[in-house]
């Protein structure tokens, strides 16, 4: 029977196929590859004490520092005692039970969904789990990679296993090449506003077609990482010479003879011709434009050039009331044009957009402007590794020049856990996943777009459309 | 381990609005905790008060309003729980005193989470919600049943029933501790474990 890349990994991790209910296929699914971090694993770790039970594989779990650490200062006390008190929960925990952990200062520190791949943690055909939703991210290496929660990753710590119903299965191609100055997230934010906010709510997505075959590891994890942001438990994309050269070398990726086995292995990691999905979503890369979110989901987007639209132009009562709503608190009138909209913040960072390829992009436009005046413009790099390339590029002084700070490594305005957190009414042109309210801090309002249409917007003051920077 | 939930009755609270997400249930800035409980004070924060402090309650936000106090069932719509996996979604639920979520739909990885806490998330069609809306936005003091065993919502003379999968039933109805039940198959795992080939052995 002809199957599906997520019935193949599926398949391959089945400890016991506990039945098939009518609501589906369940299963005891190994859990090949656990990644923590300081927000979601002292709960799961206070559980396993509490019951004496131990970590049964501490070799497959690293750890690192990112979501509440200090972008300004390596001192873990920089954003006060409770932040530092969960640091070093992390740090005790991690040593107690034998768990590798890059903390701040750490060269290999960095946002977990950035430091995973680029250490080659992360192999096709793995299992992949952490207690964060965009673990999905990891799905551009043709992973199985969703984010769980806490009880979970106590689950996962003590039996190296989770409990797994089967989900549906969508397919989203991307036919034809991008045109110029178009990014992998412009992809993602198209998909979304095509499909919904909860478009591929139960569903596992596999994205194929050429626009997203020619993507390179980089803009596949841009892609992947905003599954969740359409509903998704995983996006996946099946691996093939772009993710094998990406991997090969990387310190944890297998080595020598070990290479050639894996190789093996992943190149029968495809979906068969003929595999059935449940549901299938077509784009046309020639269609997509810059994105930029107007309202407080990422399914409130639209193209730069394009009116704001209005609660009537929605026929679902609910989308119409979303939309209301929308509006009012990212205070916009129906047909506004973005191109009239003043930005005061710019956040160019994440796990969405804070890897090498995305501050090049961003650089790329920087070097021809300066930031406008009463714009607060900040780069924060995805991972140390992240901040040593594009230091050793010159990157750092590109901004710097331009009038962007350059900050030290982590996840910083994506959630505003540490002091990098917008003030009410502030508004914001964000690489980062989410624009929901008070994401970036109570009553700031966030717009979603590519680095480069950020670095744009911090040029211009205003939303730009990249395609006249090129 | 707690000792599993069957039937609910009690008061609710309209939260009628879609995509209510994660980041709404409780911020970021509550999550520097390193327990699981405490949350309650701070559920629905940006909604539910006027100031960062916690101080001036927005008395147009439901959590606020006289009539629905000691509420222990959220009607909501659908979408509920999108965004973030953080659990402390469903512990600052529960800690407020909300036994039953009752909604159009869930994101998934919210729904799992209440699962693993006892909460209950009910799921009904829009038209359902549209009737009990309704009906708790007319009289506060509506006692909703909620039978998990039956899959059965009812109140007055409304009355509903629900899809739920057997696994997350028996987990509700039992209490039971899911990684205790995991451990039984110990053996099962090391095997599994055992037929890796050497390169995807840890
Ligand atoms: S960068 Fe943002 S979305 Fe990514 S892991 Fe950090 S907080 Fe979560």
């Amino acid at each position: 029977m002809a199957t599906t890349l997520y019935d193949k990994i599926w398949q391959a991790h089945l400890v016991d196929a506990q039945k098939t209910s009518e609501t589906g296929e369940e299963g005891l699914m190994y859990i090949d590859r656990h990644l923590i971090h300081e927000v979601t694993s002292p709960q799961a770790f206070a559980g396993l004490d509490e019951k004496g039970r131990k970590v049964r594989c501490p070799e497959r779990i690293f750890a690192t520092m990112d979501h509440s650490i200090s972008t300004r200062s390596l001192a873990l006390d920089a954003c006060g005692p409770t932040n530092k008190l969960q640091l070093q929960t992390l740090a005790d925990n991690c040593k107690k039970h034998g768990i590798e952990l890059f903390p701040v200062g750490h060269q290999k520190q960095g946002i977990v969904h950035v430091m995973g791949p680029e250490l080659g943690l992360i192999q096709p055909g793995m299992t992949v789990v952490c207690g964060d939703s965009h673990t999905a991210t990891h799905g551009a290496f043709g992973a199985l990679a969703f984010g769980i929660g806490t009880s979970q990753v106590e689950h996962v710590f003590a039996t190296q296993t989770l409990k797994q119903s089967k989900a549906k299965s969508m397919k989203v191609q991307v036919n034809g090449s991008l045109p110029i100055g178009i990014t992998a997230k412009d992809i993602i934010l198209a998909i979304i506003g095509k499909i919904g906010h909860a478009g591929a709510t139960e569903h596992v997505i596999e994205y194929c077609g050429e626009a997203i075959s020619a993507l390179s590891m980089e803009e596949r994890m841009t892609v992947c990482n905003m599954s969740i942001e359409a509903g998704a438990k995983a996006g996946l994309i099946a691996p093939d010479q772009t993710t094998f050269d990406y991997l090969e070398g990387r310190e944890y990726a297998p080595k020598g003879q070990h290479w050639d086995q894996a190789v093996a292995y992943w190149n029968t990691l495809v979906s068969d011709a003929g595999a059935s999905f449940d549901t299938i979503i077509e784009l046309d890369a020639a269609d997509i434009t810059p994105q930029v979110t107007w309202g407080t989901n990422p399914g409130q987007v639209i193209g730069v050039n394009q009116p704001v639209p209005a609660p009537s132009d929605f026929s679902d009562p609910i989308d119409k009331d979303s939309a209301n709503k929308a509006l009012k608190y990212m205070d916009l009138a129906p047909g506004q044009k973005l191109s009239d909209l003043s930005v005061n913040n710019v956040f160019i960072g994440s796990c969405t957009n804070g890897r090498i390829e995305d501050m090049r992009a961003a650089a790329a436009i920087a070097k021809q402007g300066k930031v406008a005046a009463g714009v607060t413009a900040i780069v924060v790099p995805g991972s140390v590794s992240v901040k040593a390339q594009a230091e050793a590029e010159q990157l750092d002084k590109i901004f710097i020049d331009a009038g962007f700070e350059w900050r030290l490594p982590g996840c910083s305005m994506c959630l505003g856990m540490n002091d990098d957190i917008l003030k009410q009414g502030d508004r914001c042109a964000s690489t980062s996943n989410r624009n929901f309210e008070g994401r970036q801090g109570r009553g700031a309002r966030t717009h979603l777009v590519s680095p480069a249409m950020a670095a744009a917007a911090a040029l211009a003051g205003h939303f730009a459309d990249v395609r006249d920077y090129q | 381990m707690t000792t599993g939930i069957n039937i609910h009755t009690g008061s609710a609270m309209p939260l009628n609005q879609a995509n209510v997400d994660t980041d709404q249930i409780i911020p970021k800035q509550f999550l520097t905790a390193v327990t699981k409980s405490g949350y309650g004070k701070h559920l629905f924060h940006d909604w539910r008060y006027l100031d960062q402090h916690e101080q001036v309650p927005n008395p147009d936000f439901v959590l606020n309003k006289p009539q629905y106090q000691g509420a222990s069932v959220l009607l909501t719509r659908e979408n509920f729980g999108c965004g973030s996996s953080r659990e402390h979604a469903p512990w600052s639920l529960d800690d407020y005193g909300f036994k039953v979520v009752i909604g159009t739909s869930f994101a998934d990885i919210f729904y799992g989470n209440c699962i693993n806490n006892q909460l209950l998330p009910v799921q009904l069609t829009s038209s359902q919600m549209d009737q009990l809306f309704d009906l708790v936005e007319n009289d506060a003091s509506a006692q909703i049943t909620v039978n998990l065993e039956q899959q059965n919502v009812s109140v007055g003379e409304l009355s509903f029933t629900f899809d739920i999968a057997e696994q997350h039933k028996t987990n509700l109805l039992k209490g039971l501790d899911a990684i205790g039940q995991t451990l039984e198959l110990n053996d099962k795992i090391t095997e599994f474990e055992n037929n890796l080939p050497e390169w995807q052995k840890a």
